[in-house]
């Protein structure tokens, strides 16, 4: 399965099924066992070379950030509230895709015509921003677009420049869709690759998984926020975009493992593979759940992060370099061939 | 004895996340004097001495090994080192600051003058001395972690200050526990806890695993007796305190009143802690699984989080004499 095909699915925040439904069906003949858990998560397993190895997890997030349908005004207009976070400013005048049969709608604002002086220095939020659907009057809004249906960005998976791509949710569709291409190899040791729900409102399905699995070792691979333009000075970068694989020391939910953190950018150094360290401590990811559990305390696993520096992460429109996407998946399998 | 293994421990260099060196310390003070000792995924030491009784009671008492420190995130190419804070890093008690990393490199950590308003945390920087990039990156990397440089001094005849006081005074109570305790009832749980400074991780997963019957944290806790600060109401020098609650856990009576009688068995004097903020490990074995009944017996310590975190070596002593009731009691 393509990355195109990937990213264009909707699959925000507790609605993954249809993502879930085209990785189990990509994923299911390369596997061993395939099994959905109560959290929704999509656990597949692959048996390695050598049974005296310890298994190894990685973990990507099915689920993408967008909008849920949470009123209406009188006219018909859908309110909405964010699944995930979503900047209201990058949202004005976008695209977007209404529930499961994907309605098209737009998120509209006030002509500049109409504005006053005043209206135009304020930032709208999610107080003052509704998809238009068209729909004549509440009630054919409410019929079309029932209370709690979720909306996604309209986007066009599109490559330009030279190896980038331009496409919605890359945040963490390019740790699934990598997630799929290691299962494609074979490997000394057991793996599990967990494809999780929910990470964007809290890291919830991984707990689940994290729960379920009790492994030694866990691999996050995830999309992170590059900030490598403009006039933005070098220290506080985070990551760039074209420049391989982040691995990360520390963030809001994790530090990373120390021996690991040692081991792969060592290991990248030595196989040629792109890799750069992430410098930056915020937000945070899955490995959260695979080393502490959270609140549970579930956790058992040694983890590190693996992430494809994304730019405009969270909106309608992010880039990444594909050669960043292979580099995360190259890594991982030296990784493992390594062992 | 208590104060030297508080000195050893004290020297240890170990923020959240990288607890391996302290861990080998205690490792090293209670090799040969406990029936099982190992380490986690997390680097939680878990370390146990079996009760006599049949019907002993597994008690997991955690402290925490981790404090606070920073971590670099990028290098200049002036040679200076961007830092994000590990845990509750003021900037108040982190300028002009000597910091030193694992591999010895030592350092200033000290603030960036800011257009508008004051410095903040993310403003602070550290001079490693090196000229440029080049010479940086031949002393440090960016994801090196640093604390500020070991320093333990006394403060009149009973007192002693440092960083990393919060929570090594605790490790120290734990692994002179551990050594002293002799066929006691109950089984102790030793749990040497990480990453507790960015939220009670270690002691959560420690918990989880362990599936304790009681719970204990050691830890340190505020101080009213200082100009101006009345609250918490509790003095140094005057006891050990018996955690009636803080922000994240309300004590189970049962504990709390079991730590109370030992205080009385052991004729100390202990304080009765009211915190309206902050929460300790004892928090997260409470709430592990489906609730293990969990007291916090603490340290008063004044100036937490800072560079002289300083105690009273008395409370530790009645904290001591009081553990060592605690586990034959309950």
């Amino acid at each position: 399965m393509d990355l195109k095909t990937l990213t264009e699915l909707n699959g925000i925040s507790g609605d993954e099924g249809r993502v879930r439904r085209a990785l189990m069906e990509a994923a299911r003949p390369h596997c061993d066992e395939v099994s959905i858990d109560r959290s929704g998560n999509l656990i597949c397993k692959k048996k390695g070379a050598d049974p005296s190895l310890p298994e190894v997890l990685f973990a990507a997030h099915m689920d993408e950030v967008g909008f849920i349908i949470a009123g209406y005004t009188d006219d018909g207009l859908l309110r909405i509230r964010s699944v995930g976070g979503i900047d209201p400013r990058v949202i004005v005048s976008k695209w977007v895709l209404v529930g499961p049969d994907r309605l098209p709608g737009v998120i509209g604002a006030m002509a500049i015509h109409l504005q006053t002086m005043a209206d135009r220095k304020k930032v709208l939020d999610y107080d003052g921003l509704y998809i238009d659907i068209g729909a004549k009057d509440k009630a054919e809004a409410e019929k079309l677009a029932p209370l709690g249906t979720y909306a996604a960005f309209d986007t066009a998976y599109t490559p330009f420049g030279e190896g980038m791509v331009i496409a919605k949710a890359l945040d963490d569709r390019v740790g699934c869709y990598n997630l799929l291409r290691l299962l494609q190899g074979n490997y000394p040791c057991d793996i599990t690759c967990c494809f999780v729900t929910q990470e964007e409102v809290g890291l919830r399905g991984s707990i689940g998984a994290a729960y379920g699995s009790q492994v030694e070792v866990a691999l996050v691979f995830e999309g992170t926020a590059a900030n490598d333009l403009g006039d933005v000075p070098e220290s506080q970068r985070v990551c760039q975009v074209g420049y391989g694989v982040a691995v990360s020391f520390m963030d809001g939910a994790s530090v990373g493992n120390r021996e690991l953190f040692k081991l792969l950018p060592a290991l990248a150094e030595s196989a040629g593979i792109p890799c750069q360290i992430k410098q930056g401590v915020t937000g945070g990811n899955d490995a959260g759940s695979f080393q502490y559990g959270g609140d549970t305390g579930a956790g058992t696993a040694r983890t590190m992060v693996l992430s494809v520096p994304c730019r405009y992460i969270h909106s309608g429109a992010s880039v990444a370099a594909l050669s960043d996407i292979d580099a995360q998946l190259h890594l991982a399998q030296e990784y493992l061939n390594n062992l | 004895m208590l104060r030297d293994t508080l000195k050893t421990l004290l020297n240890a260099w170990g923020p959240s996340g990288n607890e391996h060196n302290v861990a080998e310390e205690i490792k090293a003070l209670l090799g040969g004097h406990v029936d099982a000792i190992r380490t986690d995924a997390m680097g939680n030491l878990i370390v146990e001495k079996y009760g006599q009784d049949d019907n002993a009671k597994r008690i997991m008492i955690s402290a925490h090994m981790d404090h606070i420190g920073m971590v670099v995130t990028a290098i200049e190419k002036e040679g200076f080192l961007r830092v994000a804070p590990v845990g509750g890093l003021s900037l108040k008690a982190s300028e002009y600051r000597h910091v030193v990393f694992e591999n010895g490199v030592e350092g200033v950590l000290l603030s960036q003058p800011v257009q508008n308003g004051e410095p903040k945390v993310k403003d602070l920087f550290i001079d490693i001395g090196a000229a440029d990039r080049e010479e940086a990156l031949s002393m440090v990397q960016v994801g090196d972690f640093a604390v500020y440089a070991p320093h333990v001094f006394p403060l009149g005849k009973h007192r002693i200050a440092a960083p990393a006081m919060y929570d090594r005074c605790a490790c120290a109570l734990l692994v002179e526990l551990l050594l002293y305790a002799e066929d006691q009832k109950n089984t102790i749980v030793g749990v040497f806890s990480t990453q507790e400074e960015l939220g009670l991780r270690g002691a959560r997963v420690a918990a989880f695993a362990e599936e304790p019957d009681i719970g204990l944290a050691l830890d340190v806790t505020g101080w009213g007796d200082t100009p101006e600060n009345k609250l918490p109401d509790l003095k140094l020098g005057a006891g050990p305190a018996v955690k009636i609650m803080d922000a994240y856990m309300v004590a189970s009576p049962m504990v709390r009143d079991a730590l109370f009688e030992a205080a009385d068995l052991a004729d100390v004097a202990v304080q009765r802690e009211v915190l309206p903020y902050g929460g300790t490990d004892g928090a997260a074995i409470q709430h592990s699984r489906g609730g293990v009944p969990t007291g916090t017996l603490s340290i008063p310590c004044r100036y937490v989080h800072s560079a002289c975190e300083t105690i009273d070596m008395r409370d530790m002593e009645g904290a001591l004499k009081i553990l060592l009731q605690f586990v034959n009691l309950i």
